[in-house]
């Protein structure tokens, strides 16, 4: 098992947010979570990563069997977690080289490998940016900065690509992106597909699904996952909307 | 009528009396010059934080320490890498150090000791002519006080193809030394002039350097001070600056260094369609306190300033910016932008920022602001989510925020070498 979360609860100052979230990932399985907007999706990814503005209340995160939540944000992308962030940061005065590379090097060290010297990484990130269909100009600006909204998505996917994570979770990676950036941002996440690599997808729409083709989808609400299911789930949701999700609320209260 | 405060005689009484024992180098005209400035000091005393302009920088407790002149020495230390090509002036102590000086040719430089150009009339008619000393009285003590520094002498239309790099180093325990420098830049001259402030660890010891630039028309002068002084020094620096039409003039004011560091810039722009750009960047610790004073005089119209100052302050440290913009009536079309970004890295640390307008004409471009803040959370989290661990994160993010400071100095050997200076003076940080 790659990921174990349960009865996870998490609050934001006096607010709860996730109210008991369980959850399974297994290497090679794609999980898309789906809900309404303050659902608690961004909130689960922030957790995840290790976000300390929530704070945990409840419940354990097993990351191939060890305790997730006793690491630091750092030990836990250098064992292998990856968050692409809904609002990427723009990080003036640092490059995405320097800052990649330092990345990647501590990341290295913190798993007892060698530091990667500058044309070897240079050689990784050319191959990965080709792969990705990145323009290498991107490479030396500021990162992020002045990026328009769909290069700051495909930094994320381009990021993730040079890391390798064996965990990615991807928050709203599809959001405000048009038809072609959202074709790009998508055949980059197929790209990383792999057997030995989960991901969790998180989207308020269905459209990302249709090009990254999930192995469960999961509904989520008022912090809890209430329905999950196969593909087929996310385009029945595509159909009927969330309102469903309030009127089976009343319903049960 | 209210009472006036007489403060206390005793420091100001050593330098007089210094003075009246030294014998200073100079004809009768610099002569005269001297004992002007020197009554001007006696007049005004030392600055207190009673005076408006030095309201948050407090000299007394520096003073106490009975600053001498101090003997020629051999310096043996390393000095910073130079740039390929150029010339380079190096004082120990305040004198020259022939053995440590690099004094090749360069084309259209006219470069020399200040001590040989005493005969010169034209160029003792220039000192004090810049940087006047009626109402300052540290600039009054170096006009009369110095015995050498450098002139630099630039041909009109010469475009010097390598920086002319000056270093002052103090190596003393109680050293006093006055550095003064000249540059007259001749019209459409181009050039780039490094002044580097040095002293050896511990020692407690006082410059007070004073640097005059006349740009002439059509002149581009690039200007970089870099204060690296020991951790125990008083530095006190002027840079006055006069343009003509059409130049350009562009500071570079690094201050790391010395427990108490007061640099005062004054530029005036006195021909039209004159350009300035003043960049400054200071990076405090533990008790340090550095203030950065400058004005900018828009004496002519469609004259522009852009002015940057950035600092990062750790520690108790303290500092302080004060950018006084004055817009002559006759400077329509002035454009100036004043920006000042401070970075706070402790709890302790305190910065006073103060922008100061006069403005007299109605036609004019005029904005300011001033920012203090701490690391971007945020952007941190963003660094220890790719792996980068927190401290690191912390001290690369600060870095960056320096990073437009360095990335806009044209002289490579100094970029270079400040940037990796920059990053372990961050990474060190005030503990």
């Amino acid at each position: 098992m790659l990921l174990e979360i349960k009865n996870l609860q998490a609050r934001v100052a006096d607010k709860p947010i996730l109210k008991g979230i369980d959850l399974a990932v297994n290497a090679g399985e794609v999980h898309a979570i789906m809900g309404p907007n303050g659902s608690g999706k961004s909130t689960l990814a922030q957790v995840l990563a290790g976000r300390d503005v929530y704070a945990v209340t409840g419940g354990e995160v097993l990351y191939q069997g060890q305790n997730l939540l006793a690491m630091k944000p750092e030990e836990r992308a250098s064992a292998g977690i990856f968050l692409a962030f809904q609002y990427p940061v723009e990080i003036p005065g640092v490059s995405n080289m320097y800052f990649l590379r330092a990345a990647l090097n501590a990341q290295r060290k913190y798993r007892g490998l060698e530091e990667l010297d500058a044309m070897d990484f240079l050689a990784l990130v050319k191959e990965k940016a080709k792969l990705l269909g990145l323009d290498e100009a991107l490479l030396s600006r500021p990162v992020n900065e002045g990026f328009s909204g769909g290069e700051k998505k495909r930094n994320e996917i381009f990021q993730m690509a040079v890391l390798e994570p064996r965990l990615a979770v991807l928050d709203e990676t599809d959001s405000g992106l048009d038809i072609d950036a959202l074709r790009a941002v998508a055949a980059g996440i197929n790209t990383m597909r792999a057997p030995d690599r989960g991901m969790i997808v998180v989207t308020h729409y269905q459209r990302l699904l249709s090009y990254v083709v999930p192995d469960f989808v999961h509904v989520m609400h008022n912090g809890r996952i209430v329905r999950s299911g196969g593909k087929d789930l996310a385009l029945e949701l595509e159909k009927q909307g969330y309102a469903w999700l309030e009127e089976q609320a009343a319903v049960g209260s | 009528m209210s009472a006036t405060v007489i403060p206390a005689r005793e420091y100001e009484e050593r330098y007089l009396s210094a003075f009246a024992g030294a014998t200073l180098p100079g004809g009768v005209r610099l002569g005269s010059t001297r004992q002007a400035a020197i009554e001007r000091f006696g007049a005004l005393g030392f600055p207190t934080t009673h005076n408006e302009a030095w309201k948050y920088t407090n000299l007394a407790p520096f003073l106490k320490t009975p600053y001498q002149p101090a003997p020629a020495a051999v310096f043996t230390g390393d000095l910073p890498a130079a740039s390929p090509g150029a010339p380079r002036l190096v004082f120990v102590n305040g004198h020259f150090s022939q053995e440590r000086s690099d004094t090749r040719v360069l084309a259209g430089l006219k470069l020399s000791r200040f001590k040989d150009a005493f005969t010169r009339r034209s160029i003792v008619d220039r000192i004090g002519a810049t940087a006047a000393f009626a109402e300052n009285a540290l600039v009054a003590l170096n006009t009369a006080m110095f015995e050498d520094g450098a002139l630099i002498e630039i041909e009109d239309g010469a475009v010097l193809e390598a920086p002319v790099e000056l270093l002052f180093i103090t190596t003393s325990e109680g050293a006093v030394a006055y550095p003064r420098i000249l540059i007259v830049a001749g019209r459409d001259s181009q050039a780039r002039i490094v002044e580097t402030y040095r002293g050896s660890g511990a020692a407690g010891y006082f410059t007070a350097s004073v640097s005059e630039v006349l740009v002439a028309d059509g002149a581009v002068i690039e200007h970089y001070k870099l204060q690296e002084e020991g951790e125990a020094a008083l530095h006190f620096g002027m840079l006055a600056v006069r343009q003509g039409a059409s130049s350009h003039f562009f500071s570079h004011n690094i201050a790391f260094g010395a427990a108490l560091a007061r640099n005062e810039i004054g530029v005036v722009l006195e021909g039209e369609g004159a350009d300035c750009n003043l960049n400054g960047l200071y990076v405090t610790a533990g008790r340090q306190h550095v203030d950065n004073y400058t004005t900018l005089d828009h004496a002519q119209p469609h004259t522009t300033s852009h002015e940057m100052y950035k600092g990062v302050l750790d520690g108790s440290s303290q500092a302080v910016f004060h950018g006084r913009i004055i817009v002559r009536p006759e400077a329509q079309k002035t454009d100036a932008i004043q920006r000042n970004k401070n970075l706070l890295l402790s709890d302790g640390a305190v910065i006073n920022t103060q922008p100061q307008l006069e403005i007299y004409a109605d036609d004019v471009k005029c904005t300011h602001g001033a920012t203090v803040g701490q690391v971007d959370a945020d952007a941190i989290f963003y660094l220890r989510s790719r792996g980068i661990p927190l401290e690191e994160a912390r001290s690369l993010l600060t870095y960056a925020f320096t990073g437009e400071m360095i990335s806009a100095m044209k002289v490579e050997s100094v970029r270079e070498r400040l940037g990796p200076l920059l990053l372990e003076r961050l990474a060190r940080g005030g503990r």
